[in-house]
């Protein structure tokens, strides 16, 4: 107990982000499922409308900030390390630090569901109901007045601490820490991924970090940065959040993306097509997605010069887009193909994600996004991006990277009902919540009428739901069987081109015996001058210093939930004792004797 | 386990050969100009938009706060001569400029403190006008920034009085050096938008 709540050790924080981001990602599915629930018919009445906003508000965020994004940190941690041929992240108590407030912020917002009496709130829950972008001046005391949106922008500044010590943790680890020999061009598509989406993460945190500051101090200081009567404007903030919220939907794609770049690959047996192109797709994606945030707008009215611009540059992103599906496509064309579950994962993810690019390029047409916006088009489209896109991705990831991270492999046949179970789950969800938009159905409202007839669809996308969670299931069952009866997985079960293949399952806690030398793309398979690399020694030729424990990242961690519920609570005190608890934890982590 | 010999290790050799902690530190500082870039934008973008007084005109002090300016100015000279100090060596000079650099951040902190109070004697508060809203939350933060400056600058004073900071720690200052000078250079800018640009 007491070496997990010290450790520096990036595989084990790999793994407590794991198993906390896939414990709110049930949460957030709970929520999901709760909402289909109440619209599986019309004049619904499992839950008030006033719980259904706060269902919609949190399954949003929870899968945005609290399992979409750590279940991608997961794997930054747990593989980045091993790819560039490191012993552990350049701070490894950065990296606790990381996690631990991303624990607790998550932790917090969460309370939000049972403290409502604590606030002489009527209901027990109090969770927040302004929607996963919160749009001002809704979000204002004078339409909000109870703890509920407090609990959303202070939880979400806390959440983006988290992030942003983490990207200049991974930015520094991946220019840095790499071994002898792996150039920048050499490293895997997964990392490359992953330093974009760090930059990424840096750049666009502050600017909701600014809007939600902004939002703090109107609901508790009383100014007016969303006041229309002050002379403000509300549309302030659909700038900064969508500024923030556009490179956002990158830094939740590109993680799989590059997933998806390394389990194609290795599964077709062949290299993966046109690396250098991938790999600057991702760059130009990266820089693009700055560019683009005001089609999230069109109905705001900015005016025909704005509207065309922003059209077009959201054309123009999926130009490196299509080009990375090419890529993958042409990865598969004549390989020598394995149908794992993981290569299952990764062609649905390229088939999805196709679907919801589609219905993007839709919605960058001003004059069409119209009809769109605020329907359950929009629905569609965002969940086949980011759970037939990112979801996707990612469980390609667990499925490849399993055995390495657990030492134990996963049962293919389960893997493949839970595929199949999941995209056709996937499918029946969320193809007819197209129709269900056209059709003039609003999203956020807690019930419709028969007349609508939206019925059947909204009964047929509830059914898709529930085959979604037995399809969860499957893999909670698959988890749970291979920890107790799974296969060992030796070192390289795959026959995969990267470093982390060449180490044991689950590597030992310094990871490589011997750090290697790489001089090609992929090392495993061959190199510049002889074949494939020899893996390292089984056990290392000399002793190993391994970096101890530190309890101050968690004691640091503690000081933000603190002042936030300082904030939440209007008590002063607590602020100060936050704020000594992260001043003092600071202190000590930094003059703790620590050597990496 | 003791020091290893397999491998190059860590945090001495790096990739890019530049210190690690440098570049978390350029990294970091790329993001803070994102959220300052967003302050100062919100600050230009509701600039004229206040439907009531006092308006900038009518309360900035630009001469006051040119001398607090100059201060903040005066402070990186001194940021500058304690690294090159603890670079060579010289500890004692090292520890005057640390103490002066600290000293006049909160010069310039105190400056801040008393043309907030004078604001708000004429009738200028958080809550007053959009111009309160934007300028007391933009300074507001970077007179935040100064304060970490100020109490890290302080810290390296100390550990420097107790001898625990030496030429060897050379890199430590140079970070807090380019921290400091990060928030000198925004709060040029923030002078140049807010105060002479009206």
């Amino acid at each position: 107990m007491k070496s997990w709540l010290t450790t520096t050790d990036h595989k084990r924080i790999g793994l407590l982000y794991f198993w906390t981001a896939f414990g709110f990602f049930l949460i957030g599915g709970i929520e999901a499922l709760i909402i289909r629930l109440q619209l599986a018919q019309p004049n619904g009445h499992v839950v008030s409308a006033e719980t259904y906003n706060q269902l919609f508000t949190m399954h949003g965020t929870t899968m945005v900030f609290l399992a979409l994004m750590p279940l991608s940190a997961s794997f930054f941690n747990y593989i980045v390390p091993l790819q560039i041929g490191a012993r552990d992240v350049a701070f490894p108590r950065l990296n606790a630090f990381s996690y631990w407030v991303f624990l607790l912020g998550g932790l917090f917002l969460n309370a939000s569901w049972f403290v409502g009496p604590l606030f002489h709130a009527p209901t027990l829950n109090v969770a927040p109901d302004g929607g996963w972008f919160g749009y001002a001046n809704l979000t204002e005391r004078q339409f909000s007045p109870g703890p509920n949106i407090d609990f959303w922008l202070l939880g979400l500044q806390v959440l983006g601490i988290s992030s942003l010590a983490a990207g200049f943790n991974f930015i520094v680890t991946i220019l840095n820490l790499r071994a002898p020999g792996m150039k920048l061009m050499r490293l895997p598509t997964f990392t490359w991924m992953t330093l974009v989406t760090q930059f990424l993460i840096i750049t666009a945190f502050p600017v909701i970090t600014a809007g939600l500051v902004f939002l703090m101090f109107d609901r508790f200081f009383g100014t007016h940065f969303y006041v229309h009567e002050a002379g403000a404007t509300p549309v302030l903030w659909q700038h900064l959040f969508w500024l923030f919220g556009h490179p956002e939907v990158y830094i939740l794609i590109l993680p799989a993306m590059g997933i998806v770049s390394e389990v194609l690959p290795t599964f077709a047996r062949k290299p993966l097509f046109g690396y250098t192109v991938v790999v600057y797709s991702g760059i130009l994606i990266g820089f693009m997605g700055w560019g683009v945030w005001s089609h999230h707008m069109f109905s705001v009215g900015l005016g025909p010069i704005a509207d065309s611009v922003f059209s077009a540059t959201t054309m123009l992103i999926a130009v490196p887009t299509g080009v990375k599906i090419f890529n993958w496509i042409a990865t598969l064309w004549g390989g020598d193909i394995r149908g794992t579950t993981a290569l299952h994962f990764a062609v649905g993810f390229i088939a999805m994600f196709v679907i919801g690019g589609l219905s993007g390029v839709t919605h960058a047409s001003p004059p069409t996004d119209l009809q769109q916006t605020d329907t359950y088009y929009v629905v569609a489209h965002i969940h086949y991006v980011l759970f037939g896109g990112t979801i996707m991705g990612l469980f390609a990831g667990v499925y490849y990277w399993w055995p390495k991270m657990t030492g134990r492999l996963l049962s293919e046949a389960l893997g493949k009902w839970h595929f199949w179970l999941q995209l056709i789950g996937m499918n029946l969800a969320f193809f007819p919540m197209h129709f269900i938009g056209l059709l003039g159905m609003p999203r956020r409202v807690y019930t419709y009428s028969p007349d609508l007839g939206v019925a059947q669809l909204n009964l047929v996308s509830t059914v898709g739901a529930l085959l979604i969670a037995v399809s969860i299931l499957m893999f909670l069952i698959n988890l749970v069987r291979s920890r107790t009866s799974g296969e060992r997985a030796p070192n390289d079960p795959w026959g995969g081109a990267t470093l982390e293949w060449s180490i044991p399952s689950p590597p030992p806690v310094y990871n490589f015996s011997v750090i290697p030398t790489v001089d090609s793309r992929l090392p495993r398979w061959k190199t510049e001058h002889h074949g494939a690399m020899r893996d390292p020694p089984a056990t290392p030729p000399a002793p190993i210093h391994v970096p101890g424990g530190s309890w101050w990242p968690l004691v640091a961690a503690l000081g933000l939930p603190l002042m936030a519920l300082a904030a939440l609570t209007h008590t002063l005190w607590i602020v100060f004792v936050g704020g000594a608890v992260l001043l003092f934890g600071v202190y000590r982590w930094a003059f703790e004797p620590f050597e990496v | 386990m003791t020091h290893a010999h397999a491998g190059p290790p860590v945090g001495h050799h790096t990739s890019l050969g530049l210190d690690s902690r440098k570049l978390a530190f350029w990294a970091f500082i790329g993001s803070e100009c994102l959220l300052f870039t967003s302050l100062i934008s919100t600050y230009l973008v509701y600039k004229g938009r206040s439907v009531v007084g006092p308006y900038p005109h009518e309360i900035l002090n630009i001469p006051f706060t040119s001398v607090s300016t100059f201060d903040l100015l005066m402070s990186s000279l001194m940021m500058v001569l304690a690294l090159a100090a603890v670079q060579r060596g010289d500890m004692k000079w090292g520890k005057i400029w640390l103490f002066c650099t600290a000293l006049l951040g909160t010069v310039f902190l105190g400056g801040q403190v008393i043309e907030f109070t004078e604001f708000v004697h004429k009738g200028l508060t958080l809550q007053t006008n959009l111009f309160g809203c934007t300028f007391f939350v933009l300074t507001g933060t970077h007179g935040a920034h100064v304060t970490v400056g100020v109490l890290w600058l302080l810290t390296l004073w100390v550990r420097a009085l107790q001898g625990k900071l030496t030429q060897a720690h050379a890199m430590t200052v140079e970070i807090s050096g380019l921290y400091w000078h990060f928030v000198d250079v925004v709060w040029i800018v923030i002078f140049t938008v807010v105060y002479l640009i009206q």
